[in-house]
């Protein structure tokens, strides 16, 4: 189970098959450290499950979402046709990412450019995964009745309404969920969306992401969950900044079912 | 028949004063960009029903919002009453409506007890502004006429609903002591449900005094409600109105979904058509056979905001439950979603100003929406996680607004932080907003 290779939608193609399933990696997913364990946990979850899926690889370029935040809608449209003229190409219908500004962009902006595709945050295409027995995760694993909370990711949650499929999964851990108490439709940001990850932040009195750590610690969780590789790095170091590393861990929807399946390499 | 003259006279005057605001609020919303929002007619009632007659987004917050309806469901079916209030102003009448028989004593009953919920509620509103001193009532763009706008507003109610429940206090005393003109409305038993608390106010009057004393009230009422008509335009207050068509108008989309621009997509697609001819001149505009002026990117200056968003700015009463949200508000940073919304607003009274002492036409003023009134350090703090737009009790979206001025400082000006102005050129040239060359995206794979 240790290695397994991921396609790219170009190998399937010339193998003279079509994959159901697009994974969108995104940027972050890519080449992000810290990210780049969700994607592998996203790849091996969709492997474990027999989903028939492929990557873009090289292929794959920024869907233009921190252009367009940052108002450079030259650039953002660019990008999106150039991605568009890449998945029409090979025939995509079915897109999952693990990323929720892909998710939003390409599900709500995407359509009107040219690029309609059925587009699914990773937390939904994992909820329907185990909803549909798909995905069976072991009878013990480290996650069972642990304390847990949820960081919505904007783009998830108020850009989309999706609240519900990040909890299911979370429930399927048999963990102790606890809300903060900004959570759901009243979630504070993790302070990286709208282009914010690639700037300093203004002046001000404090970090954004220093504020959504004091919600966190008020559950007194013993992990923070994240569906969102910016709301990762943004709460993995406010954690660290208010020394808890000790005691919260911050992981991503992905990596907790990875490792309650049992299918990550050691 | 003097009485009915001055009364006329009034009428007339605050009708027409409202009347001039409104054109004046009309012509400013109308100088904003086209967008179309006619589509979608039945869901638009809908949120309509929902948001601004339902107030289902006042009652997330329980306590402003159960104060909230008292004060909006008084006002809304206090102003039945007059109805007849200027009836019989018009025609010297004394309670036109009192021969509709028992209902009458009723419906006057009922108002009484909304009155009170309207006071009740003003009072505690007073208290949170003024005595608690909510944060979200004190920040910065709160200091000066804002602040005072919102207690103008509630000690006018207050006076208002003071003055209604006097009216019919010395109306019983009067009826009670038979006075002629009065007795006839005996249709007014069980009518006074809370003034006849206030009648030993009054009840030591003379006859005179008396019948003085409810005169006074109802031309006190009714003055204080055409001055009210005629204040309400110019302030906060006016999303008693606007609340209904900006929430008719409201974003039916995710709230994750900002908007395509046109504009740009003609020039990609012409950037991306390998049969466009890059040395054609510019199609001729049909009308004058002038070539169009290139298209201004986002927003600038106050016209370059849609219609929708120069109405969301008239709509907006300050509540401020979008800053007490804004992630970058709360800490500490320039930016108040509100103050971009009353930013918006004071623009376009200036440019209305200014178009109207000019003929119609905008003259320039040297200034811009964009710089004099919302800087570049607060549109560059927001995280456009929308909670604004999700707290805002009628649908307001100051983010939308927010990123439209990022695209004019972007587009426009060429205007950015230097490691955005990086990210751009990363995006460009590798396809991530990283320097990481575009052939290593797919490195992952080799070790999962």
């Amino acid at each position: 189970m240790n290695t397994f290779r991921v396609p790219t939608m170009a190998e399937m193609i010339a193998e003279g098959k079509s994959p159901e399933v697009l994974f969108w990696v995104g940027c972050a997913g890519s080449f992000d450290d810290r990210a780049k364990s969700i994607t592998k946990a996203i790849a091996r979850i969709l492997h474990h499950a027999k989903v028939s899926f492929a990557v873009l690889g090289s292929e794959e370029s920024c869907t233009g979402d921190p252009a367009k935040r940052a108002g450079n809608e030259f650039l953002f449209q660019m990008q999106a046709a150039q991605n568009i003229a890449v998945l029409n190409g090979y025939g995509v219908k079915k897109i999952v990412t693990g990323c929720p500004h892909c998710f939003n962009i390409m599900k709500n902006e995407y359509p009107e450019l040219g690029g309609d595709y059925s587009v699914q945050h990773h937390s939904q295409f994992i909820a329907t995964l185990i909803s549909e027995g798909k995905l069976t995760l072991a009878d013990d694993h480290p996650y069972k009745g642990r304390r847990i909370t949820f960081h919505d990711p904007c783009y998830l949650g108020r850009g989309n309404g999706e609240y519900d499929a990040p909890r299911s999964v979370i429930e399927a851990l048999d963990a102790e969920l606890v809300e903060m108490r900004n959570c759901k439709s009243k979630g504070l940001c993790c302070g990286a969306g709208g282009a914010q990850m690639f700037k300093e932040a203004e002046k001000g009195d404090k970090e954004i992401n220093d504020k959504r750590t004091e919600d966190v610690i008020e559950t007194s969780a013993k992990v923070v969950v994240t569906g969102c590789p910016f709301c990762n790095t943004m709460m993995t170091d406010g954690v660290k900044s208010a020394e808890k590393t000790e005691s919260i861990d911050v992981k991503d929807l992905a990596e907790m079912i990875a490792t309650a399946a049992n299918i990550l390499p050691e | 028949m003097i009485a009915q003259l001055i009364f006329a006279l009034i009428f007339g005057a605050g009708i027409f004063f409202f009347s001039k605001r409104i054109a004046f609020i009309s012509r400013n919303i109308n100088m904003g960009r086209d967008i179309d929002l006619t589509d979608r007619k039945i869901e638009r009632w809908k949120t309509m029903a929902r948001v601004a007659v339902g107030q289902s987004k006042m009652v997330t917050r329980p306590v402003a919002g159960i104060l909230h309806i008292l004060v909006y469901v008084g006002f809304v079916i206090i102003n039945l009453e007059m109805l007849e209030i200027v009836i019989d102003g018009l025609l010297g009448t004394h309670r036109i409506f009192s021969d509709l028989g028992s209902i009458y004593g009723v419906l006057i009953g009922a108002f009484e007890f909304l009155a009170l919920g309207v006071l009740v509620a003003c009072g505690v509103f007073l208290i949170r502004r003024n005595l608690i001193r909510l944060k979200r009532f004190k920040s910065k763009e709160m200091d000066g006429w804002p602040s005072l706008d919102a207690n103008i507003i509630l000690i006018t109610e207050i006076l208002l609903m003071f003055a209604f429940l006097s009216m019919n206090a010395a109306d019983s005393i009067a009826i009670s002591r038979e006075f002629e003109h009065y007795v006839g409305t005996a249709n007014l038993s069980g009518a006074f449900p809370i003034s006849q608390y206030l009648v030993p106010l009054y009840s030591r009057l003379s006859d005179a005094g008396v019948i003085f004393a409810e005169r006074g009230f109802w031309w006190f009422h009714i003055v204080g409600v055409l001055s009210f008509l005629v204040y309400v335009p110019y302030s906060k207050h006016f999303h008693i109105l606007l609340a209904f068509p900006n929430t008719y108008y409201s974003n039916l989309e995710e709230s994750g979904r900002l908007n395509n621009m046109a504009s740009v997509k003609k020039e990609v697609d012409l950037m991306m058509d390998p049969t466009t001819d890059p040395y054609a001149t510019a199609p001729p505009n049909t009308d004058n056979g002038e070539p169009e002026p290139p298209p201004c990117f986002g927003v600038k200056d106050g016209a370059d905001l849609t219609w929708k968003q120069i109405m969301e700015s008239y709509s907006c009463t300050e509540c401020g439950r979008c800053t007490s949200v804004c992630p970058a508000n709360l800490t500490g940073k320039a930016l108040s979603p509100r103050k971009v919304m009353m930013d918006c607003r004071d623009r376009m009274d200036v440019i209305g100003a200014n178009r109207d002492a000019n003929g119609g036409e905008y003259k320039d003023d040297g200034k811009n929406l964009v710089g004099d009134y919302v800087s570049e350090e607060e549109i560059w703090a927001c995280t456009s996680c929308q909670a604004c737009v999700d707290a805002c009790p009628i649908n307001i979206s100051p983010m939308g607004i927010i990123l439209d001025m990022r695209r004019s400082l972007i587009m426009e000006d060429s205007k950015s932080p230097d490691s955005i102005t990086t990210m751009f050129n990363n995006i460009e040239n590798n396809g991530a907003p990283w320097a990481f060359p575009a052939a290593s995206r797919g490195d992952w794979i080799k070790d999962s």
